[in-house]
């Protein structure tokens, strides 16, 4: 962690919050050579867009529990000069309300912990592999089933070493000391827990006729680090904003994508594949010849609907739900269409449906099936991806580091500096700061929405596929008139971002209510939050077993005018995450505050070839290693990342470990 | 300032490249005659592998290279011990996969693949499977790959249901995919053999799925052409069956005429067509009835100048006796047999297929009822896509194998729309439609009536034919096939386009011919005439050559016996 005593006192801009835009922006800066500091209060990148471990979220609801009191230190009052003023920060975040967790799981018994924590000197992982060899060898002795299970955990310790502690330490280099002795212990499995496993999965035999495994709260816990759990959900269009910026910058080099599989749709009481691509129309067995053909006209017509306005002229003023029911198009494929492919509301106008749905088309059939890319271990790497091309030009890091208030000059009506957490006077041209971070006084003169979000870990897919590695995103239409119409992502564990035989579900909303009473109608059509299994009918046997549930609802500021804020000039607010699917809101904004800050400057242009760079000769540069090639990495763990799936762009570990290692690097002469 | 980036110039970039371009040139250029050499020294060993191997990884297309490593591996194989050999094979395996990922349609690369799996002591050939599906994921169109899993298919023993499943997969994740459904067409004989073992059939019953998957690729995107024209093959699968469809004997000249199904060429000994007159075998020279057509519908006679004389003179032309003819092709398996009789002076049987079935042969006798499903479905597609061609052709096709001549008017509809849809083919759907109106003509037993037309064709259903009237179509020849018409007698092609008229060739009745308004412009063009010994009427009014000074006294020289010349 930087020392805050070290850091320079002034700056061409300080950017408050390691959020999408923010990072954007910071990099942007970065980029073009401006020096950029970038601070958060958290201990963790991203902010809203933060991706936590499951022990990582559960400390971030505990976060959002409690009350926090201000802390009133007024030394740094010194450091305000004649013709100055300040505006005060809010000195922690309240924005996100009413949480609310429930867990499903079969706890275990209290022991097990115990257990857990006697293992933490066990680390000898040669014994463990023995170990689990010879446990092996033991089961084939056994039953059938005892058997499946032994190789189920053996193999799962084998992929427990896919992401190492020091992997871990990199990506989220603050949350080290915390939960590093909590990672070892729950990477090194062991005969002793295998055993407990077992012990579980009898019990439930007895009960359940159909045999399924049983996922319990604490193995949860123990795989807490499998988990890869966003605060905000979306995807990225193939064609998008995001995407296009990843690859224009080179950014993309700092991660990597699977490919959405499926998109569904949730009609007539079941959940149903969407025939969205040229393959999915020709290969749907629900479709007739004659709406094939209907969808596929109306969908070739999307592609180039401005070529044809005559098509649409007399729709322009009313709504594209209005405008289909003169495609000839049946009920089903209109609600396709309307709710799943252009994913727009009943109320919203033809022109705007047709924009949605073309954009949805261009983005088809470029990286697969698809429109949408998903990054692997959670859309939380993006913000860091720019981060770490904002380190590598020289943007400095500062996490777990506030900023108490802004100086402004009272003459020029501009910000000349900012008080940090420490009370250090940083002097900076611009400043760039995350909607949230604005006190209550300045949100209370704007109008902004709420978004409701749910998070769950299920036991099954929604619709069950020969592949159980599949990304799904399924569309919910409102279930009745007032509800709000429910977006859910799917995601398997090898998306990284949930443990081995568990889906992480996001659900996603534009608030009507709290983010219970918004999605929890979804959740109880969808999934069954019942785990007796015994209880439930043969229709709600089918559905995936919720485990564990989160609801909360996320303020949404992206409709809130700059000019509401009363603020100088220099003083740029990002809006934070909106409830859309994709990031164009994000980028747009990033873009436009960039040339606002800096109109005369280029915006994220492509980052250098490794071989183009040359160095100045003081000390061993930090890029060096970033800008390292495939394969030229030394140590074997970037390979284990790499999945059978077809990927934007691969990148190793190594290069993300050594721009984090950057990143701490803050030059102290 | 510590940690900023400086970029190389253009200029150095440059240089460097340069620099490395060299490089890679020479080491090149010295690996090469180093291969070379040791080729032409006769020496053939581990080294020539990696030093070639090295310029094949750069240039797979350097076939030499291959041939020089197969010598090497001839070689090894007196050499080394199996162990070895193994080894030594798996390790070029892995050396081509690298090549093939460099370039992935190389055919030296392939092609020494399959070399080297034939020549391996233990060849795996569900790797070499296995590889070929992950290349065609890669792409699905790389015909190279295609042939070596043909290869691969037939060497593993592989199913031709496991392949069918393979198309099916790869159908479904691109459907605009020609080698799929072909292959498919290819397989689905093998899986599913026709009830009445036709060779390259396959049995209804798993037809009819079959339509169904690609009405799915038709709805969905109906301007795929892989799609229509997989349903093309699906729809037409009957090949006429190979017959002697007619036998015309005529007294004067002697003359003997033999139609065929098909074109044949009966002076090869494989289709030896051979004539028993009276019983009797006759040794005679049959002729095509022009000199072009090797092939030909009709094959000719004139038993004066061909009998090598076993008959007593006059026998035939003598108009009391009456005489049996016979013709035995295929060693006798198809027969076709006309009596002369007595006081006629001409003879003939036909085959008494004439009629509806005649032109049938694109589209199968499928039952009517699947036909017309299919027709039904595709005129509901028409509905949705009215400007879709290849929709409009396929219709077409099947009203002309349900009912040619009940659908007539539909058929010249949706020609209509066809030529609008599609201007640049033009021409070609004229010659289309010409032969449907043709064949249309044929079943009518209506030859006048023709308009329109741009192209002549089934004139050997014709040769029975001794009126012919050709006035105003678009016509721009009198083809050679016209001189299957052997019993023409009068001609009336007024009014087109006709520029030559290589087609009139020893038509022994032709009379009279009417060519007015055409554009005939060189006494050249009317050479053919002159092997037409009955001709005396010529009607040229109208046109070019009437200008040319002499040309009617180049004309009487060559064609004394004309009678008449309008000009």
């Amino acid at each position: 962690m930087a020392v805050a005593d070290s850091l320079p006192g002034e700056f061409d801009v300080i950017v408050l919050g390691t959020g999408l835009t923010e990072s954007i922006i910071a990099a942007a800066c970065s980029r073009v050579g401006k020096s950029v500091l970038h601070v958060d209060r958290q201990a963790y990148y991203g902010g809203n867009w933060a991706s936590f471990t499951f022990s990582g979220l559960l400390a971030w609801i505990e976060e959002n529990k409690e009350a926090f009191s201000k802390e009133e230190i007024t030394e740094w009052m010194n450091d305000i000069n004649e013709g100055e003023e300040i505006i005060l920060l809010n000195s922690s975040d309240k924005s996100i309300m009413n949480v609310e967790v429930f867990n499903f799981a079969s706890q275990d018994p209290v022991e097990d912990v115990k257990e857990e924590a006697s293992l933490q000197k066990k680390d000898d992982l040669f014994l463990t592999v023995d170990l689990v060899e010879d446990l092996k060898e033991e089961g084939s002795s056994q039953r059938k089933d005892d058997l499946f299970l032994t190789v189920a955990v053996a193999e799962s310790f084998e992929s427990g070493i896919e992401k190492s502690p020091d992997t871990y330490v990199n990506e989220h280099p603050a949350e080290t000391l915390e939960h590093n002795d909590v990672c070892t212990s729950s990477q090194k499995k062991n005969p002793e827990l295998s055993i407990d496993e077992k012990r579980s999965v009898n019990v439930c035999k007895t009960s359940v006729a159909e045999t399924r495994k049983t996922i319990t709260y604490s193995q949860i816990i123990r795989e807490s680090r499998r988990f890869n759990i966003d605060l905000v959900s979306k995807l990225l269009y193939s064609r998008g904003s995001l995407v296009d910026l990843l690859i224009k910058s080179n950014v993309s080099r700092y991660a990597e994508f699977k490919n959405v599989n499926r998109i569904l749709t949730y009609q007539n009481g079941s959940v149903e594949q969407v025939p969205c691509s040229r393959a999915d129309v020709f290969g749907s067995k629900q479709l007739t010849m004659v709406e094939k053909r209907m969808l596929m006209k109306f969908l070739s017509f999307c592609i180039e609907y401005e070529q044809h306005p005559e098509e649409y002229a007399d729709f322009k003023e009313r709504t594209f739900s209005d405008f289909l029911k003169t495609k000839n198009l049946t009920p089903n494929l209109a609600n396709f269409i309307l709710h799943s492919i252009a994913m727009v509301l009943d109320t919203d106008l033809t022109t705007e449906g047709l924009r949605a749905t073309q954009h949805f088309l261009q983005s088809l059939g470029r990286y697969g099936n698809t429109p949408f890319l998903f990054p692997l271990y959670g859309l939380g790497e993006i913000p860091q991806c720019f981060c770490r091309m904002c380190a590598v030009f020289g943007g400095i890091y500062c996490l777990r580091h506030g900023i108490r208030c802004l100086v402004v000059d009272k003459e020029t009506r501009r910000c000349k500096a900012i008080i940090d957490s420490c009370g250090k006077r940083i002097s900076c041209g611009h400043f760039l700061v995350e909607s949230s971070y604005l006190s209550d006084d300045h949100h209370q003169k704007v109008k902004y929405r709420l978004i409701s979000r749910a998070v769950l870990i299920t036991d099954r897919s929604l619709l069950k596929a020969d592949s159980e590695q599949l990304i799904s995103l399924v569309t919910v239409p409102p279930l009745k008139s007032g509800q709000p119409a429910v977006r859910i992502i799917e995601l398997c564990s090898s998306s990284m971002t949930c443990m081995q035989g568990t889906y992480l579900v996001h659900l996603t909303c534009s608030s009507v209510e709290t983010a219970k009473e918004d999605l929890s109608p979804v959740v109880s059509k969808l999934f069954s939050e019942n785990m007796k299994a015994g209880e439930k009918g043969e229709v709600e046997a089918e559905r995936p077993n919720v485990l564990w549930a989160l609801y909360f609802n996320m303020p949404d500021f992206s409709s809130v005018e700059r000019s509401s804020y009363d603020l100088p000039n220099n003083v740029y607010v990002c809006c934070g995450p909106d409830s859309g699917l994709g990031n164009d809101c994000s980028i747009q904004q990033a873009e436009h505050i960039f040339h606002q800050m800096f109109p005369d400057e280029e915006f994220c242009p492509p980052a250098p070839n490794p071989e183009d760079i040359v160095y100045d000769g003081d000390g061993t540069p930090p890029e060096e290693s970033v800008f390292k090639e495939h394969g030229e990495s030394e140590v074997g763990d970037g390979e284990e990342r790499t999945l059978d799936t077809k990927y934007l762009v691969t990148s190793t570990t190594n290069e993300a470990e050594d721009a984090q290692e950057s990143v701490k690097e803050i030059p102290t002469e | 300032m510590h940690g900023r980036i400086k970029l190389k110039t253009t200029e150095e970039q440059a240089e460097q490249k340069q620099k490395e371009r060299l490089k890679k040139l020479h080491f090149y250029e010295t690996t090469r005659s180093a291969c070379f050499a040791k080729r032409k020294a006769g020496i053939l060993d581990e080294e020539g592998l990696i030093l070639s191997g090295q310029l094949l990884a750069a240039n797979p297309d350097f076939a030499t290279l291959w041939n020089f490593r197969r010598e090497i591996f001839l070689h090894l194989k007196e050499e080394k011990n199996p162990e070895e050999l193994q080894t030594l094979f798996e390790k070029e395996l892995s050396f081509l996969e690298t090549c093939l990922r460099v370039n992935p349609k190389s055919y030296g690369t392939w092609h020494h693949r399959g070399w080297v799996l034939d020549h391996s002591p233990h060849p795996d050939w569900k790797v070499e499977l296995e590889l070929c599906s992950k290349f065609l994921q890669f792409d699905e169109r790389n015909f190279h790959c295609w042939d070596y899993r043909r290869l691969v298919v037939q060497r593993a023993e592989v199913s031709p249901q496991e392949e069918l499943e393979f198309t099916h997969k790869l159908i479904g994740t691109n459907f605009s995919n020609y080698s799929s459904w072909h292959y498919r067409s290819t397989l689905l004989p093998l899986v599913y053999p026709d009830t009445e073992c036709r060779v390259g059939r396959a049995d209804e019953e798993a037809l009819l799925t079959e339509y169904e998957l690609v009405q799915n690729a038709l709805f969905t995107d109906p301007n795929d052409q892989s799609a229509w024209f997989y349903y093309r093959w699906l729809l037409g699968r009957a090949d006429r069956e190979e017959t002697v469809s007619c036998l015309y004997i005529s007294r004067e000249g002697q003359r003997l005429i033999v139609s065929f199904s098909h074109p044949v060429n009966v002076l090869l000994p494989r289709d030896e067509l051979i004539l028993f007159v009276d019983g009797l075998p006759l040794r005679v020279t049959w002729k095509s009835p022009h000199p072009q057509l090797k092939r030909s519908a009709i094959w000719q006679l004139s038993l004066i100048s061909s009998m090598i004389c076993e008959l007593p003179p006059n026998t035939i032309n003598a108009a009391c006796s009456e005489h049996n003819f016979k013709v035995h092709w295929r060693d006798g398996r198809i027969q076709r047999e006309c009596i002369l009789y007595k006081g006629r002076s001409e003879s003939w049987c036909r085959d008494s297929a004439t009629d509806q079935q005649l032109f049938r042969c694109d589209l199968s006798v499928e039952k009517t009822t699947v036909l017309q499903s299919e027709l039904n479905s595709c005129t509901q597609l028409q509905e949705l896509e009215p400007d879709n061609k290849w929709c409009a052709l396929t219709i077409i096709l099947l009203m002309r194998a349900l009912d040619p001549l009940g659908y007539e008017k539909e058929m010249l509809q949706c020609f209509q729309t066809l030529k609008a849809t599609d201007p640049m083919r033009t021409a070609y759907f004229d010659d289309l439609l010409s032969k449907f109106i043709i064949e249309n003509s044929i079943l009518k037993m209506e030859y006048a009536e023709s308009r329109n037309l741009t192209n002549l064709c089934h004139l050997d259903q014709m040769q029975l034919v001794t009126h012919m009237n050709l006035t105003s179509n678009r016509l721009k020849s009198l083809p050679i096939h016209l001189s299957m018409m052997q019993c023409l007698e009068v001609l009336e092609a007024s009014d087109n386009e006709i520029e030559s008229l290589e087609g009139l060739v020893q038509l022994p009745r032709l009379q009279e011919i009417s060519l007015q308004n055409n554009r005939i412009s060189k006494i050249g063009d009317l050479r053919p005439l002159a092997s037409c010994p009955s001709l005396i009427l010529l009607n040229l009014k109208g046109n070019p050559i009437t200008e040319v000074p002499d040309f009617e006294s180049e004309l009487s020289e060559l064609l004394p016996s004309l009678k008449d010349l309008i000009v």
